[in-house]
């Protein structure tokens, strides 16, 4: 492997088998669906600037809300955290590359003909999806356009996509570590994601499987979720949840490994707990299979369902807990400075853990009656979704970008960039908590003139937000085509780790020779 | 190629984006296929496409087999691939089986007025006696329901109507004459034949390897014809059909894909049998036959569950 990309542009980027390409690969893709989704999410936002029908009819902000979540979750968000896997695991475990390099470039190829389908059927008869992106039963069956056929055989393609990614990932990690990278020794990235994978291959299927009942309860007379034929709808939700509350952990437990690389970084410290960090992960992926009916608790559940998925959830702070107290711990008496990836990352932490108390708070089945499908849900979402998992993933690309192209981006540039996302993103969501427990529902085109402040304060903080995304870009392209040519290894002077003993920027093939770590 | 490496990253491909390709027309097809008054022709275009990725794609890892450029550690990669494919399939299943506990033990009696909070009480909930005493009045839950909610409300309107009689244990005088029972015992009978094929492969013995295996192969067909049997007497004697409510809903679904996973499995076994006969496989290297093996062994532990659940208790 001496020789280094194809020097045809077509043949490097559609037929590669490089873990970095593909990953550059990932993380474009997912950048242009971010970009669709926030424009989505500016369209429904504007809808929403001032009460009453203004800009869309609401047929089509339904379907704004449903794609706005699809595209995000499926098509932005997850893939970003894969393209980073596929750059930083075999470089974090010395290895040469990924494990299975074709089927590599087939979990990439997969999503763009699975978006392109999602995306198609906004311009057919009867419009795209607009059940919401947990797509309820029967909303989603008795009551979908036609093309809910559509949505359904591109969710199983992208499924598909995410179980060979997965799969992908979990056989680099358990067969590709150089000599002496011990499974304690690996960075917390790659346990995190390695874990995030095992989520992934457990409850990809179960998602399959939901949509498949969908599929024949729609086509073929079958009654999954008819009670006249002996089913139930609340049974799509339970089979829905199953794949959706560890679905909520896979978008943040990479999220977790990338900061836990970043804050020991900047504060010049070991990270502090190692051993605790990576139980909490894997109890965290345990819990995740145990409590999703707390996403029902007003579909009419017994009492005990209720208190047990109650208890269960609560749970789930405790390991949080000890990486929140980890973190924090990593930073007391360090010398921190405060480069942008820093930036995001102590904002990933002090946000995160304000959607994981808003969490607590409807983890509460009684209170839930309250909160329920209001915009407190939508905050406390948003807040881990955006101010976590985002976030996290802005910080990642700061913080290894030097690494990958050999240039270093502006920091004034990080910075201004930083402060606009900060404050825009707490004036988007911070109303949104306000607006839910006053009573304004989710998923509405209309509202009562009571919301109307806060609507209006929410918007412009989005479309603020939206900018911010702008200058990302921007910073992005100007570091790749412009940014100050570096060479140092060890572009941060308190990163530790195999990748940074790696020429800057990486090598188009690295560790054909194992390294020995000891 | 892989002259510096001691694990061999493989040259660029077409084969990963043709079989993107191929799913993304396949997907699209499918969609366009269900849809009322939809047509076949893209989704099988879709399927050819993948349907030759696959053999292209599989020749190239034999041959670079064959070639001496797979280590023991790029082996170790294909296992493990293998092991978590499996795993995901498990997953689905589990979904399905999960589903059937949920509606037989948890909905019916819901619906028919029964179902009491639980733990602490045993007076039926608000929810069991508004559906007993305004939606579905009448209906007695029971399992295998042969007579749907639907039905106890409209009687014969009904959309869906339940089955005259179900798959269910027949007692042990009609044992004999029972499918299911036969169909377990040729499943089972089939994972020993593949067993024994596996051991005179590690022998040396590549006749009796390709007997064993042809075997296995002919009992996956038994069983499939058996199967179709079933579903025939199903559909024609016992009205019971996909639309015969949740009991034709959860049967059909879950004997269904196990069905389509015995397909694919006695497919993979075939492969493996005509390479046999080809002699690709030595006593040490032969992960391509070993891997349809693992794969049958759990579509028979899959069936072993089925059985069990949704026959004999059925």
């Amino acid at each position: 492997m001496a020789h280094g990309p194809s020097e045809n542009f077509f043949s490097r980027w559609l037929f590669s088998t490089n873990h970095k390409d593909i990953g550059t690969l990932y993380l474009w893709f997912s950048f242009a669906m971010f970009l669709l989704g926030g424009a989505f999410a500016m369209i429904i936002r504007a809808e929403l600037f001032q009460p009453g029908m203004q800009l869309i009819k609401p047929e089509f902000f339904n379907q704004m809300t449903t794609m706005h979540g699809l595209v995000m979750v499926f098509g932005a968000i997850m893939p970003a955290f894969v393209g980073l896997a596929n750059w930083m695991i075999p470089m974090m475990i010395g290895a040469p590359d990924m494990a299975l390099p074709r089927m590599n470039n087939l979990s990439f190829w997969i999503l763009p003909f699975a978006f392109a389908i999602l995306v198609s059927t906004l311009f057919m008869e009867g419009g795209g999806p607009n059940f919401g992106w947990t797509f309820y039963a029967p909303l989603s069956t008795t009551y979908a356009p036609d093309t809910v056929n559509y949505f359904i055989f591109g969710v199983h393609i992208m499924g598909a996509s995410s179980i060979m990614g997965s799969i992908n990932i979990i056989a680099t990690v358990m067969n590709m570590r150089a000599p002496g990278m011990t499974y304690m020794k690996m960075p917390l990235f790659v346990w995190t994601w390695v874990i995030t994978a095992f989520l992934l291959v457990a409850v990809m299927p179960v998602l399959a499987g939901a949509v498949t009942m969908m599929l024949m309860d729609i086509n073929f007379g079958t009654s999954f979720f008819d009670a006249a034929g002996g089913g139930d709808p609340v049974l799509f939700q339970h089979v829905f949840w199953f794949f959706g509350h560890p679905e909520v952990y896979i978008i943040i437990l990479p999220a977790f490994g990338v900061v836990s690389q970043i804050i020991p970084t900047f504060s010049r410290k070991p990270l502090f707990g190692y051993s605790s960090m990576v139980y909490a992960t894997a109890s965290i992926a345990f819990l995740s299979f145990i409590v999703w009916a707390h996403h029902m608790f007003t579909v009419g559940m017994p009492i005990a369902g209720e208190l047990y998925f109650m208890y269960a959830t609560m749970l789930i702070a405790v390991p949080t807990g000890v990486k929140v107290f980890n973190w924090v711990t990593t930073m007391y008496k360090g010398a921190l400075t405060f480069e942008t990836p820093m930036l995001f990352s102590i904002a990933f932490v002090i946000l995160f853990t304000f959607g994981g108390f808003t969490g607590m708070m409807l983890s509460i089945a009684a209170a839930d009656t309250q909160y329920h499908d209001t915009y407190f849900v939508v905050a406390h979402f948003h807040y881990v979704m955006v101010a976590g998992a985002v976030f996290s993933g802005t910080a990642a690309v700061y913080y290894w970008l030097p690494k990958w192209c050999g240039r270093m981006y502006d920091e004034t540039m990080g910075k201004v960039q930083f402060w606009i996302a900060f404050i825009a993103f707490n004036i988007t969501f911070m109303p949104q908590h306000f607006l839910g427990l006053a009573g304004m529902p989710r998923r509405y085109s209309d509202y009562g003139l009571q919301f109307a402040d806060w609507n209006m304060v929410s918007s412009i903080g989005a479309f603020l937000y939206g900018g911010a995304q702008l200058l990302f870009l921007y910073n992005v392209i100007r570091t790749i085509g412009w940014g100050k040519p570096i060479d140092d290894p060890k572009v941060w002077d308190g990163a530790e780790g195999l990748e940074w003993t790696l020429p800057t920027p990486a090598p188009f093939h690295t560790f054909s020779t194992p390294p020995v770590v000891k | 190629m892989s002259t510096e490496g001691s694990y061999y990253v493989p040259e660029q491909s077409k084969l990963p984006l043709a079989a993107a390709l191929g799913m993304g027309v396949m997907a699209f097809g499918a969609g366009a296929w269900v849809i009322e008054g939809g047509t076949s022709t893209v989704f099988m275009v879709g399927l050819a496409i993948i349907a030759v990725v696959m053999y292209k794609w599989w020749s190239l890892v034999i041959e670079e087999n064959t070639q001496g450029m797979v280590s023991e550690q790029l082996k170790y990669s294909y296992v493990l691939g293998m092991y978590w494919f499996i795993f995901s399939e498990l997953m689905f299943f589990v979904c399905f089986f999960g589903s059937l506990f949920y509606v037989r033990v948890l909905v019916g009696p819901w619906i028919g007025g029964e179902a009491a909070i639980g733990m602490f009480d045993d007076t039926p909930t608000d929810a069991a006696v508004a559906n007993a005493t305004h939606l579905w009045t009448g209906y007695d839950a029971t399992w295998p329901p042969l007579v749907t909610p639907d039905q106890a409300v409209n009687a014969d309107a009904a959309k869906f109507i339940g089955p005259q009689e179900a798959m269910s244990w027949p007692g042990l005088t009609k044992i004999l004459s029972w499918l299911p029972l036969w169909n377990t015992i040729v499943l089972i009978a089939s994972s020993g034949t593949v067993h024994v094929a596996h051991h005179a492969l590690k022998e040396g013995n590549r006749k009796k390897f390709v007997r064993w295996l042809g075997l296995t192969v002919a009992l996956g067909v038994i069983f499939l014809f058996l199967q179709a049997e079933e579903y025939i007497h199903a559909y024609q004697e016992l009205g019971l059909t996909l639309e015969s409510g949740i009991y034709g809903t959860t049967f059909f679904l879950l004997t269904g894909f196990h069905g389509a996973h015995v397909t694919l499995g006695t497919i993979m076994l075939f492969i493996a049998f005509l390479r046999g006969l080809k002699g690709h496989f030595s006593e040490t290297d032969h992960f391509g036959f070993e891997a349809a093996a693992w794969y049958w062994h759990f579509v028979d532990v899959i069936w072993i569950g089925l059985f069990i659940i949704v026959y004999v208790l059925g």
